[in-house]
């Protein structure tokens, strides 16, 4: 059984510009003939958890890969912390992305290196005039944070599924992100390891004052993180509002996507 | 209407100059991860010593072997040192060396980016700030440059090891008078040009495994399948290019 998840310590906040830190506006997305993305509108405010809810398939992923460039959209504007991301030139884009933490949905730790360097690397090698112990200090409270300290020497390939999201959170933590993108955080873990996930999500957010947007088909993980939760369907943000607000509605796609999702589980 | 197959060939051509291009404008800009490039310096000149040891001098003793007949039918067999030192500096040390790096450093670095590529850790890399092309292909790239040609130069010293193991087992000579003879008819345009000759070579295979890796697709099916073309086409190419130097070279020797 995993160690009980320690609080993650707090660090200052840092002053957060006016109006919302991410903007989406009209974004699309086609891969080949197939329209992923059909026109995105989202806003998400300092210091917010949003959750993308939305069935396989419909573009989540994508979403918050033209996020942070990853990928470029056909059509549309995505603006991060007040810069308009597919209209940065590559150093300013690398900038920016130190900014924002993206966390895997299978984790994509660098399956050669330990835990130790996998969260070292980043910090090395974005960060000039880092010391060595300060490094290793960063390392030691970045595990901490993510009750992990034990593994620091042990290889991905040793870790469980939850302890790898959590190295995943942590290697992003790493670089003090402003904002966190986490792509199906609880995708493949059993109950209790998704629980203890979301409940690092909701410490992350306070510890470190991020603005998080969670992408997710997980009710549980929707309800117990965001604040809001944005519905996508066929391609559009079709819903944004408080999770109990969403699932009020009478859409019957959002109806059965509720009933698929969580009133089987609860019953079950 | 263009044929598909002529149209993915044409695609894959341009999507092979623009990553050569970007190596190209890449590899002199900063930062420099000097630390990486001596990493892989170590993964692919080091940890290639083994193969070419042994592949270096069985065929100096191999081909020593089985030249001898027919030196000997013109009592000629002092002509061997010689022989075999034009034969492995002008082509069996390079070929042979760019072969084997072609099939272990190829399918090595083919399916190691390829994986990582699957696995979304160039992407992780990405998001981190961090330039996977200038950490990952860059080093690797110059890595392979830089070490082929001295595995070239070594794998001369050991085929003349197992060359003179030969000569001296059959005629008693000396160390001295074998690379005396051996190095008679030798210029230093011949070793010149195989070092040339394995610059580019290494190049090859650096950049074709790179580009094969990075551009994996499809799960642990396109991760073979990257390392397995990062071998095929880098042979092809080495082939085609050993043609192509040898003419350039004839030419400028008629000067």
């Amino acid at each position: 059984m995993s160690p009980p998840v320690p609080a993650v310590p707090a660090v200052p906040a840092v002053p957060v510009p006016a109006g919302p830190v991410i903007s989406i506006r009209g974004l699309k997305k086609a891969f080949g003939d197939r329209e992923i993305l059909r026109g995105v509108d989202l806003d998400v405010s300092a210091a917010e958890n949003v959750v993308v809810l939305g069935r396989s398939g419909t573009g989540k992923s994508v979403l918050i890969k033209l996020l942070v460039g990853l990928l470029t959209p056909d059509a549309g504007v995505a603006t991060v912390l007040g810069q308009d991301v597919h209209a940065l030139k590559p150093a300013a884009l690398d900038a920016l992305r130190r900014r924002i933490g993206f966390s895997f949905q299978n984790s994509a730790l660098y399956d050669s290196m330990s835990v130790a360097q996998n969260l070292a690397f980043p910090l090395t090698m974005s960060a000039h005039g880092v010391s060595a112990a300060e490094v290793r200090d960063r390392v030691a409270d970045a595990l901490e944070a993510v009750g992990l300290a034990h593994a620091i020497g042990q290889m991905p390939s040793e870790l469980s599924g939850g302890q790898r999201k959590r190295v995943g959170i942590a290697r992003t933590l790493i670089l003090r992100p402003e904002i966190m993108l986490y792509d199906e955080p609880t995708a493949g873990l059993d109950p209790v390891t998704s629980t203890e996930i979301n409940e690092l999500i909701n410490q992350v957010q306070q510890a470190y004052h991020t603005t998080s947007i969670i992408i997710t088909h997980d009710l549980t993980c929707a309800r117990s993180t965001g604040q809001r939760v944005a519905m996508l369907l066929d391609g559009q943000v079709s819903r944004v509002g408080t999770f109990d607000e969403v699932f009020a509605s009478d859409d019957p796609r959002i109806a059965s996507f509720y009933a698929y999702n969580f009133t089987n589980s609860e019953h079950a | 209407m263009i044929h598909p197959a002529v149209d993915g060939f044409a695609l894959g051509v341009y999507r092979g100059a623009r990553f050569f291009q970007r190596f190209v404008t890449e590899v002199f800009l900063p930062p420099y991860h000097f630390r990486e490039l001596v990493a892989q310096c170590y993964e692919v000149g080091v940890r290639s010593l083994p193969l070419v040891t042994v592949t270096g001098f069985i065929t100096g003793i191999v081909f020593t072997k089985q030249s001898r007949p027919s030196l000997a039918a013109f009592g000629a067999t002092s002509w061997l040192p010689s022989l075999i030192t034009i034969a492995l500096v002008g082509s069996l040390a390079p070929l042979i060396t760019a072969l084997i790096c072609a099939g272990k450093l190829g399918s090595n670095i083919g399916a190691e980016l390829g994986s990582m590529k699957v696995t979304e850790q160039i992407e992780a890399m990405e998001v981190s700030g961090i330039n996977p092309f200038k950490y990952l292909v860059v080093t690797r790239t110059l890595a392979t440059t830089l070490m082929v040609p001295a595995l070239m130069l070594y794998c001369i010293l050991v085929g003349l090891l197992g060359s003179y193991l030969n000569v001296h087992g059959n005629e008693a000579t000396s160390v001295a008078a074998f690379l005396k003879g051996g190095f008679s008819n030798i210029h230093f345009l011949d070793i010149f040009s195989s070092v040339v000759k394995c610059f580019v070579f290494g190049f090859t295979i650096g950049m074709i495994a790179c580009y094969k890796g990075f551009n994996a697709s499809s799960g642990t099916m396109g991760v073979g399948r990257a390392a397995n073309a990062s071998v095929v086409l880098s042979m092809f190419v080495i082939f085609i290019e050993e043609v192509l130097i040898v003419q350039i070279i004839t030419w400028i020797r008629g000067f």
